[in-house]
């Protein structure tokens, strides 16, 4: 008999990755002896043997109900089958896989969800990557024998970033724990129930009457087109075939780390040359970087960091500390509904997407003669909140509204398969300048801790004069998927301007997934802890596994993409924001200081509470 | 819901008496696993129905999210967000009820009540609803005022029924 182990430094399940002391557990599956460590579910046994189990609504390590019963098995000596997914793994277990009667129960369950599904799989905006019609190919359904009576569809459009419809939803409820556990948003639940029943907020309230961050984990793990992003591409389209209309485009750090995955290319394929050939094929006038005013970010933010402590520990004045960052729009809508009293504490920074929105229709516009109205400004984000942020009535520091459009990175590479071009094989080529040019300090904007680590590296070097001291540059402590990092560093020597830091501990942490935010919000307020800066990315990950990257983004891809990123940062020439010499020159040609009166104008803002429900 | 709730005198209670004994509630189950049912439960006791600002509250006090109790609220049929009539009619639609004429009796409450199925008429008398089967069928069709059962009725002992709850 083949047998097949599994070490525990398996990445694949939880309980693999805890290591030694995990005893191991000795099963066969279809014939073969399997063994892992304990606490493996069947399904992962199975797919570490080889031998991959269908499944929908299995989410590893996030959603575990065995609800949608297509990962059924065989158990020898049950009666009944068994959802593989949420079975753990036990000495001597002998399952079966692929009996008949298991195919043929899964056939029916997934001929059961089929028909009550809005099947316009032609066009539906999920055909090339929908997993309920992968798991309907790979079963091999070839007829439906229910018809009858189907869910209620609702259709829900009423939020800048995020369309529903419930007629494609399976009911997998993979939205509700993403929404409910990682997020600790709670816009979404099961209501009513039978054929009424869908997943939605309170009452089937539409999605704007709710707290909803737009952040679109929802839409990244819906495995059909139940809910997706509010598609811009028309739109962007229409105002490239505008003769009066001069078009450009800002592309985020964690796009060049995910893009390629819509092609085909593995996670953590680096394409940024590429993304610059495909944006001007597609007819942009010009292709810059949002890098470019993260970097800007950095200085603002910075300085502003460094003023709050200044008036904290010279001026002895009352000032909001912890400061928070305020680059990521689903979190600060968060704070907006559910934390008033930290709003002060907010940067009033903009982020990068709006600092560039707003100095493209007046820095940018004038230094090329053309009026800020015929200025077409179009983002691509790993993220579906950007697109709730371009809209806000507060972010049109030009007089219009600063970013006309938000295409997600899956949407930019819907555009590029839909103009024709080969991605593989276009060529590198760069960004344009000036709003091109950035360091690395801005690549690392796009992983969880990087805001914090391009604001380490500024501030270390403003302040003491001296160089970073971490190998590569890199925070390690603050890197990486843990939920909540912290790290505190004193400052031997400051240089005269800052001398009040001098012998100073900066504090500060770093959270990822709202409800990772939310436990250290507790801990802070609580005064369990003390911090002095704060970075709140809402996604898993960061940016690099925003609401509106490629699907799938698991854990493993997620640190395949990061790494890309760091790659990018070290094999840049510049690796510090303030070192930028196109940020020195807007500076001193355009903004005058960091928290100038221009800059006060153009690149920081205002938040206001929302309540809880809407 | 009759009378104040504190005490005899028959008068309604304010809202900040009910807030206040919805409170006490959440008080008791803010610990209890699979607290919220009986909340909810006690909390329709209170109001006759559960209003939003009730459950907004219940929210708050078991820190869950709207979604999620609305969630609860929307599943179970005894639940009701609307303010129901002071006496509840369930008229049977099982097999039996039903090829014995229940639809016609629907049709006569409806009629008489001038409310839909799972609707209180204005004055908040009668909230009209169906069940699937009352285990009664040897006196089908029936119908259930309450907690007091009405056998095979026919349409026109509608008015009077009714009268009788006036």
């Amino acid at each position: 008999m083949p047998t097949t182990t599994v070490r525990p430094s398996s990445p694949t399940d939880a309980a693999a990755r805890q290591g030694q002391g995990v005893s191991m557990i000795k099963l066969t599956i279809d014939h073969c002896e399997v063994v892992v460590p304990e606490g493996t579910s069947v399904l992962n046994a199975a797919r570490l043997a080889g031998i991959r189990i269908p499944s929908l609504c299995y989410l590893e390590g996030v959603h575990v109900v065995g609800g949608c019963r297509v990962c059924l098995v065989e158990v020898e000596g049950a009666k009944a089958l068994q959802a593989s997914c949420s079975m753990p793994v036990s000495e001597g277990l002998k399952i079966r896989t692929a009996t008949p009667k298991v195919r043929a129960a899964r056939r029916t369950v997934m001929e059961l969800l089929l028909s009550d599904h809005e099947g316009d799989c032609q066009t539906c905006v999920r055909s090339h990557d929908c997993e309920f019609l992968a798991e309907a190919r790979d079963l091999d359904i070839r007829e439906l024998h229910f018809t009858g009576a189907k869910h209620r569809r609702i259709i829900d459009q009423s939020t800048p970033a995020l369309d529903r419809d419930s007629a494609k939803c399976i009911m997998c409820r993979r939205c509700i724990t993403v929404c409910s556990d990682i997020q600790a948003t709670g816009a979404l639940w099961a209501q009513d129930r039978g054929f009424e029943c869908v997943a939605a907020p309170a009452f089937g309230q539409m999605l704007d009457r709710v707290a909803c961050v737009q952040c679109g984990q929802c839409a990244a793990v819906c495995p059909t087109a139940a809910i997706t992003e509010k598609d811009h591409i028309e739109r962007v389209w229409a105002a490239l075939s505008d003769p009066a209309k001069r078009v450009i485009v800002q592309t985020a750090p964690a796009i060049r780390a995910g893009l390629g995955e819509c092609f085909g290319l593995p996670a953590g394929s680096l394409v940024t040359g590429k993304m610059s050939a495909a944006l001007r094929r597609l007819g942009f006038d010009a292709v810059f970087d949002t890098n470019f005013t993260a970097d800007l970010t950095i200085i603002e933010e910075g300085t502003e960091l460094l003023m709050r402590l200044k008036a904290a520990l010279v001026d002895q004045k009352p000032v909001a500390l912890p400061q928070f960052t305020s680059c990521c729009p689903g979190w600060i809508k968060f704070a907006e509904h559910n934390h008033e009293d930290l709003l002060p504490n907010l940067s009033t920074a903009k982020s990068p997407q709006q600092m560039f929105g707003a100095l493209a229709k007046t820095y940018y516009a004038e230094s090329i003669g053309c009026r800020p109205e015929d200025l077409y400004v179009v983002s691509v984000m790993p993220c579906t909140a950007k697109k709730f942020e371009a809209q806000r009535p507060e972010m049109n520091a030009s007089g219009f509204q600063d970013v006309d459009a938000v295409l997600t990175t899956r949407e930019l590479g819907r555009m590029i398969t839909q103009s024709g071009l080969d991605f593989a094989v276009l060529p590198d080529e760069p960004m344009d300048q000036p709003m091109g040019m950035s360091s690395g300090a801005a690549d690392i904007f796009a992983n969880t801790g990087g805001v914090m680590e391009a604001a380490l590296r500024t501030v270390w070097c403003l302040v003491t004069g001296q160089p970073f001291p971490f190998e590569k540059l890199h925070v390690t402590p603050i890197e990486g998927l843990e939920g909540v990092k912290e790290m505190a560093i004193t400052i031997p020597s400051a240089v005269p301007e800052w001398s009040f830091l001098q012998g100073q501990t900066l504090k500060v942490a770093v959270a990822h997934g709202l409800a990772n935010a939310e436990k250290l919000i507790a801990q802070v307020q609580s005064g369990q802890k003390a911090y002095h800066f704060i970075e709140v990315m809402s996604c898993p990950g960061g940016c690099i596994g925003g609401g509106g990257q490629p699907r799938f983004t698991t854990n493993e891809v997620r640190r395949e993409r990061m790494k890309a990123i760091f790659a990018e940062d070290e094999g840049k020439e510049v690796r510090m924001s303030h070192e930028n010499p196109a940020i020195a020159a807007l500076y001193e040609g355009f903004l005058g200081a960091p928290l100038g009166e221009k800059s006060h104008h153009l690149l920081h803002t205002r938040y206001h509470p929302r309540g809880m429900h809407h | 819901m009759n009378g104040c709730g504190v005490c005899s005198c028959g008068g309604p209670a304010s809202d900040a008496d009910l807030m206040q004994r919805l409170d006490e509630t959440i008080g008791q189950y803010q610990s209890v696993p699979g607290g919220l049912i009986p909340v909810l439960q006690i909390a329709q006791g209170i109001y006759g129905h559960l209003p939003e600002p009730a459950l907004l509250r219940i929210c708050s006090g078991l820190n869950k999210s709207y979604s999620e109790v609305a969630g609860v609220v929307s599943f179970y049929s005894f639940f009701s967000t609307e303010p129901r009539g002071r006496h509840t009619i369930r008229v049977c639609l099982g097999t039996a009820c039903y090829v014995r004429g229940a639809h016609r009796v629907l049709a006569g409450l409806k009629q008489a009540l001038g409310i839909e199925v799972g609707q209180t008429t204005p004055n908040l008398q009668f909230t009209l609803e169906v069940a699937r089967c009352l285990g009664a069928c040897g006196i089908a069709p029936a119908c259930m005022v309450d907690s007091v059962v009405h056998q095979s009725i026919k349409p026109n002992q509608i008015a009077s029924i009714l009268q009788s709850y006036e």
